[in-house]
């Protein structure tokens, strides 16, 4: 035990020693929650709109009034309908809402400018709801479940979660143990009466506490500062990421068996694991809106089942036994991958 | 009572190359026994196979009377290693890297202190510099002390002394000696001829072939028989000519001069007064002593 004890001591001295590092690794999960939760956003709010009236009703005043009242709008007043190509084309507004009245029935055309699609979408969605359930003749009754205001950062605290603990766990133990490979130390490890085991769980153990320290940080943040609705499906947010974070160590482990230099584990992390989990665990881009192969690809990436659950435990606030099947597909790869490194590398040693 | 080392037959290959081709050779205990051989000779790779970090291909190898593939946990108590690179933790502490490879073996520092007193005690004086701020003879030293904390019986130093300057390198070769002295066996690996004569018995390694095994002296008997120094001023035109006499069987720069190996029937005096008359004019030729490295010049051409 006391051996064990020494080992995790020695790590957790070259983390702490490593300044840089550290602040980094402790420093950018908070910048990324406060980015991606308040600056990176992909809500859209102020939407500039002109409107083009040419029989004031009722039911046009009405449309108008809300227009002018709705937080998401700036209304910019009336135009004529000349004007509206010139106002789109100059960047002056950003849609343009056509109001007829014909023989009393009121036809509505929304005109917008589609540089930015995710603008042009919401916009379009935004002015619908607004003057949809009043003309049309079977008004379509839209609720948004589990995120009403559409927060930008619910969507994003389970994918940066997901990245996180790939950078940490998977990148640097996958480093720091190719680090000892590249200094020669691993040898001197190796020629001890040490177990490989005992020397791998040592290299895994502060990691792992250093990851539950940042999980802790993210979590609090994101209940507190980013306003995730708190209940109890916290605690199965803490066990799926406990086990996700195993998993990413096994992935640190498994690299770390595979190449020689520093340099070769840090691009195989990020290119590997890193861009994949950016690109293709759906923490930007949907999973269904993927080619079919990479829907395909993405199956095996860790993190899309990881933010899955995430997303149904935090966002939707359902209970565990909606993320089964995701933990089940976690829990599979963690002891794949944690089996296959750890026979690796004891190979590697004799 | 078994050798400290036993090696026998031990084949080591990397794909097509060969780095140890069938290795025999004895190291008898309390031996300050040196193996001496230029770089990628095999010498690290037979340091790996002797450490337990490789099996080899074919071949065996006992340390202690314990096989390194089947006793490999047993063994690892018995041997303190030193790799080539001073393998060192360079953002810990001098203490802080002594106790914890101490806690590896499962020992204090302290019970062992005396073992390591004689190397570790320059490093006494700054227990809390970091690895790293070492010089290179202070690293070495330290590298030394974390491989011998745990007692072993057999040091397996592999290059120790290089990267390390030449006081330094003789400063260690007495540590080596105290050591010695005490009853710890010594492997140790080298690229300078110079630190040959240091060892009890050395194996001159070349190409992953053992090429002998003898004490120094035994080796360089015999060698002066036909071994003299050739200087001029001008080195190169006089090297290109004494290659091309018939009596001369080789020639190579040695230092600041050549030595020249004759054939039988070499006159010294013939030799230099040909040579004056072609137009070197302060042409010498002399009786030269040979060393190690005449030896393996001539054992490797």
């Amino acid at each position: 035990m006391s051996i064990f004890r020494s080992l995790v001591k020695k790590e957790a001295l070259h983390i702490v020693r490593d300044t840089r590092t550290m602040v980094i690794t402790l420093l950018m999960p908070i910048v990324l929650l406060l980015l991606f939760g308040f600056a990176i956003s992909t809500e859209v709010n102020d939407v500039r709109v002109v409107a083009v009236v040419d029989q004031h009703t009722d039911e046009t005043r009405d449309i108008l009034q809300r227009l002018r009242v709705n937080e998401y709008f700036t209304f910019q007043g009336l135009c004529s309908p000349e004007d509206v190509y010139e106002l789109l084309r100059s960047g002056k507004t950003d849609a343009a809402l056509f109001l007829k009245t014909d023989q009393g029935v009121l036809k509505s055309q929304i005109i917008v400018d589609a540089s930015n699609t995710n603008t042009a979408q919401t916009a379009t969605a935004y002015i619908r709801g607004l003057i949809g359930g009043r003309s049309a003749k079977s008004p379509v009754l839209t609720s948004t479940l589990y995120n009403p205001q559409l927060k930008s950062a619910y969507n994003f605290v389970p994918g940066i979660l997901g990245m996180i603990f790939i950078l940490i766990c998977a990148i640097m133990t996958s480093v720091s143990i190719v680090r000892e490979k590249e200094t020669g130390t691993m040898s001197l490890l190796l020629v001890s009466p040490v177990k490989p085991q005992t020397i791998i769980l040592g290299k895994l153990v502060p990691y792992f506490l250093l990851s539950c320290v940042i999980l802790a940080v993210m979590l609090l943040m994101a209940y507190t500062v980013l306003d995730l609705p708190f209940s109890a499906s916290a605690i199965s947010v803490i066990v799926v990421s406990l086990l996700y974070i195993i998993l990413s160590l096994s992935i640190g482990l498994m690299v770390s068996t595979i190449v020689d230099t520093q340099l070769t584990a840090l691009i195989v992390s990020a290119v590997m694991f890193m861009l994949p989990v950016i690109m293709l665990s759906g923490m930007i881009f949907p999973v269904d809106n993927m080619p079919v192969v990479l829907q395909w690809i993405s199956n095996i990436i860790p993190a899309r089942w990881y933010i899955e659950a995430m997303r149904k435990l935090m966002v939707q606030q359902l209970d565990f036994s909606y993320i089964l099947k995701d933990v089940l597909i976690l829990s599979v790869m963690t002891i794949v991958l944690l089996a296959s490194s750890i026979a690796k590398f004891k190979s590697s040693t004799k | 009572m078994s050798p400290a080392i036993d090696i026998s037959g031990v084949t080591q290959r990397y794909g097509t190359l060969t780095a140890l081709d069938n290795v025999c050779f004895q190291v008898e205990r309390g031996e300050m026994f040196g193996l001496i051989g230029p770089d990628g000779s095999g010498k690290s790779t037979l340091y790996r196979i002797l450490a337990t970090l490789l099996a080899p291909d074919s071949g065996t190898a006992t340390v202690c009377g314990l096989d390194t593939v089947k006793d490999y946990s047993e063994l690892r108590t018995v041997i303190g290693y030193m790799p080539e690179k001073f393998s060192l933790y360079q953002d810990l502490s001098v203490s802080e890297n002594l106790k914890f490879f101490a806690s590896l073996f499962g020992v204090s520092v302290k019970e062992n202190y005396d073992i390591i007193a004689p190397v570790f005690a320059q490093l006494e004086r700054f227990p809390n510099r970091r690895a790293g701020a070492l010089s290179g003879g202070m690293k070495q030293k330290l590298a030394l002390s974390c491989a011998l904390i745990h007692r072993p019986e057999i040091l397996l130093l592999d290059e120790p002394t290089t990267g390390v300057d030449a006081v330094s390198r003789s400063e260690f070769w007495d540590m080596l000696s105290t050591l010695r002295e005490k009853g710890i066996t010594i492997l140790v690996s080298t690229s300078y001829m110079d630190e040959a004569n240091r060892c009890e018995r050395i194996a001159l390694i070349d190409k992953g072939k053992i090429l002998r095994v003898n004490t120094p002296d035994g080796l360089v008997t015999g060698l002066d028989e036909n071994l003299y120094n050739a200087s001029s001023s001008s080195m190169f035109e006089l090297l290109t000519k004494l290659r091309q006499l018939p009596e001369v069987e080789d020639c190579y720069t040695f230092g600041a001069t050549l030595h020249v190996v004759g054939r039988k029937g070499f006159n010294p005096v013939a030799v230099r007064d040909r040579l004056r008359y072609e137009g070197l004019s302060d042409v010498e030729v002399y009786p030269a002593k040979g060393d190690i490295e005449d030896l393996f010049i001539k054992l490797t051409r």
